[in-house]
């Protein structure tokens, strides 16, 4: 499980590292949308040149971020030869009673190098952004919605605590295993139903003790004076500088871009 | 600084429907007085209460009857509340589950965030707090990647941030190694020293204690013995009976004396053992540097 590198924040200096996580936030979002406007080929070598340059800009090794691919080529597999099978249309090749028609094969492709571009583009934003700041921008984009009386800081508050917790969580889990499996219990099973039984005895003990903790969590907040967003100073506060305004036009003439080359047809 | 008036305490047990079945006293009328710049150390075996008790000073937990101050405000008085915690800082005794920032110089700045305090004073005020504790160097780190000691002053340092007059530390040791224990004792007696903060040090390890100008040992919510580091620990059949170990050297003694060897009662260092044994004067430069050592860490 240790294995998952698909968005763990890569510890390096680059442009895209210090520009505001706001800036990235939209960046990214604008990005998907752009994914899903563009509809043909040249859009498809647009939004790929894009995503070339960011991932040059932002100094992750690029087999880094392939390696972090490897958690959802299962998922691109099944998509694509659904695609590739379930569409009508003008048969190309048939095997057996599967036929690949000329549709299926370019909207198989074309929805592979969509998620592909999505994935890619999406673990960027998160493998050049600190878990912290990334809940800080959601914070204060949300801020908005305080006047509807969502609580944009409890919510920004429990995802950092969250992500805070997934290793210590992990490697508890990996403890609480070892002391089954030294016990005797069988997580090696071959068939799916003794697998999930034996999950019981690893969630049991766990789900409990992460009620201890945040029992615990909970007092040394309070005794560290935490009592919710309000009066609050940040230490890192969000600052825009130059360089994300830069971003935000950078960003502005991309996204114009793809919504021209839809509205042209090209 | 402190003061602990006839405090009583009980924990409610309830039912399903949360009506009280019973109640179960943790701290049985304590007197307590602790005053500014003292070094403090609670002993107490496992349910002893020393951890409740603890927890009134931080306002944590509220007196079922008695009162406690803290610099002179009542800690069920709301008005004083958040004064109350940033005045006496506590640390826990499992470093994991204190620790909410992700970075290290970011957990320091929680307290002072949550005080209002302005940016840039939050800034130095973690610089400094990490130089106190001596972790600068981690600052930029993740507190999953440190050590158990290295964790617990990662905690003090978010405590020292909030510039608080006495710090609380609930068995800050109890989940370290021995090295991890040495570290977090030496951080503790150097804020005491250097920069004159108030320290209540909760403890089940004796060799911890000796620091301390006074010793309180808790035993069935009560306080069972007071006194200095020697006096408490020169009633070694009284310790036993309160189910605690002396030092060893003390021990060691203890079990002389009753051989019949002229020796003071409440030796607590194994130099001052061999001092009035009147060990060998070659041993005596070394002796020396070690006491000047321990004064100094």
């Amino acid at each position: 499980m240790k294995e998952i590198t698909l968005g763990q924040y890569y510890q390096t200096d680059s442009v895209l590292h210090r520009l505001d996580p706001r800036v990235k936030l939209v960046g990214t979002l604008c990005y998907i949308i752009s994914l899903f406007i563009v509809n043909s080929w040249p859009g498809y070598v647009a939004v790929g040149l894009f995503l070339a340059v960011m991932i040059v800009l932002s100094r992750v090794p690029f087999s880094y971020i392939v390696r972090g691919m490897k958690a959802i080529a299962f998922i691109l597999a099944v998509t694509v030869i659904f695609n590739l099978f379930m569409t009508p249309g003008e048969p190309l090749v048939s095997i057996w009673k599967l036929t690949v028609t000329r549709e299926g094969l370019s909207f198989a492709i074309k929805m592979a190098v969509r998620l592909v571009f999505l994935i890619i583009g999406s673990s960027l934003m998160t493998l050049t952004t600190t878990p912290t700041q990334l809940t800080d921008a959601l914070e204060n984009l949300m801020g908005p919605l305080k006047k509807l009386h969502v609580p944009v800081h409890e919510i920004s508050m429990m995802m950092s605590i969250a992500l805070r917790f997934i290793p210590i969580l992990m490697e508890e889990t990996d403890k609480i295993e070892k002391a089954q499996m030294a016990r005797g219990a069988d997580f090696e099973s071959k068939s799916i139903i003794q697998r999930v039984k034996s999950m019981v005895p690893i969630l049991v003990p766990l789900f409990i003790s992460a009620f201890r903790r945040a029992n615990d969590l909970a007092m040394a907040m309070e005794a560290r004076c935490y009592h919710g967003g309000e009066g609050r100073t940040r230490m890192k506060p969000l600052v825009y500088e130059r360089r994300d305004f830069i971003a935000y036009v950078i960003l502005a003439v991309f996204f114009g871009l793809c919504i021209a080359m839809r509205l042209l047809n090209l | 600084m402190i003061q602990i008036r006839n405090l009583i305490h009980d924990y409610l047990r309830r039912d399903e429907e949360g009506n009280v079945e019973g109640s179960q006293r943790a701290v049985d009328h304590v007197d307590l007085d602790v005053h500014a710049g003292e070094f403090i150390a609670i002993l107490g075996h496992n349910g002893s209460g020393k951890s409740t008790l603890a927890k009134h000073i931080n306002a944590l937990l509220y007196p079922t009857e008695g009162t406690v101050t803290v610099d002179g405000m009542d800690t069920t008085d709301d008005q004083y509340l958040w004064k109350i915690r940033q005045e006496a800082g506590m640390v826990f005794q499992n470093p994991d589950n204190q620790i909410i920032g992700q970075v290290v110089e970011e957990d320091v700045g929680f307290g002072p965030e949550n005080m209002g305090v302005p940016t840039e004073e939050i800034w130095e005020r973690v610089n400094e707090s990490l130089r106190i504790v001596q972790i600068e160097h981690l600052r930029k780190k993740s507190p999953n990647r440190l050590s158990g000691g290295q964790k617990q002053r990662v905690s003090i340092a978010g405590v020292i941030a909030m510039h608080p007059k006495c710090i609380i530390m609930d068995e800050p040791t109890a989940m370290l190694d021995p090295s991890g224990r040495k570290e977090v004792i030496r951080a503790a007696r150097a804020l005491n020293a250097v920069e004159g903060i108030t320290v209540i040090l909760i403890t089940h390890y004796m060799e911890e204690a000796i620091y301390a100008d006074r010793v309180f040992v808790m035993d069935q919510g009560k306080i069972a013995m007071q006194g200095t580091p020697r006096e408490v620990f020169s009633d070694v059949e009284r310790m036993k009976k309160l189910r605690l170990d002396v030092p060893q050297v003390t021990l060691l003694a203890d079990a002389l004396r009753q051989k019949g060897l002229d020796l003071p009662a409440g030796i607590l260092t194994a130099d001052e053992l061999a001092d009035a044994l009147g060990l060998k004067p070659q041993n005596k430069p070394r002796k020396t540097e070690s006491t000047d050592q321990k004064d100094t860490i």
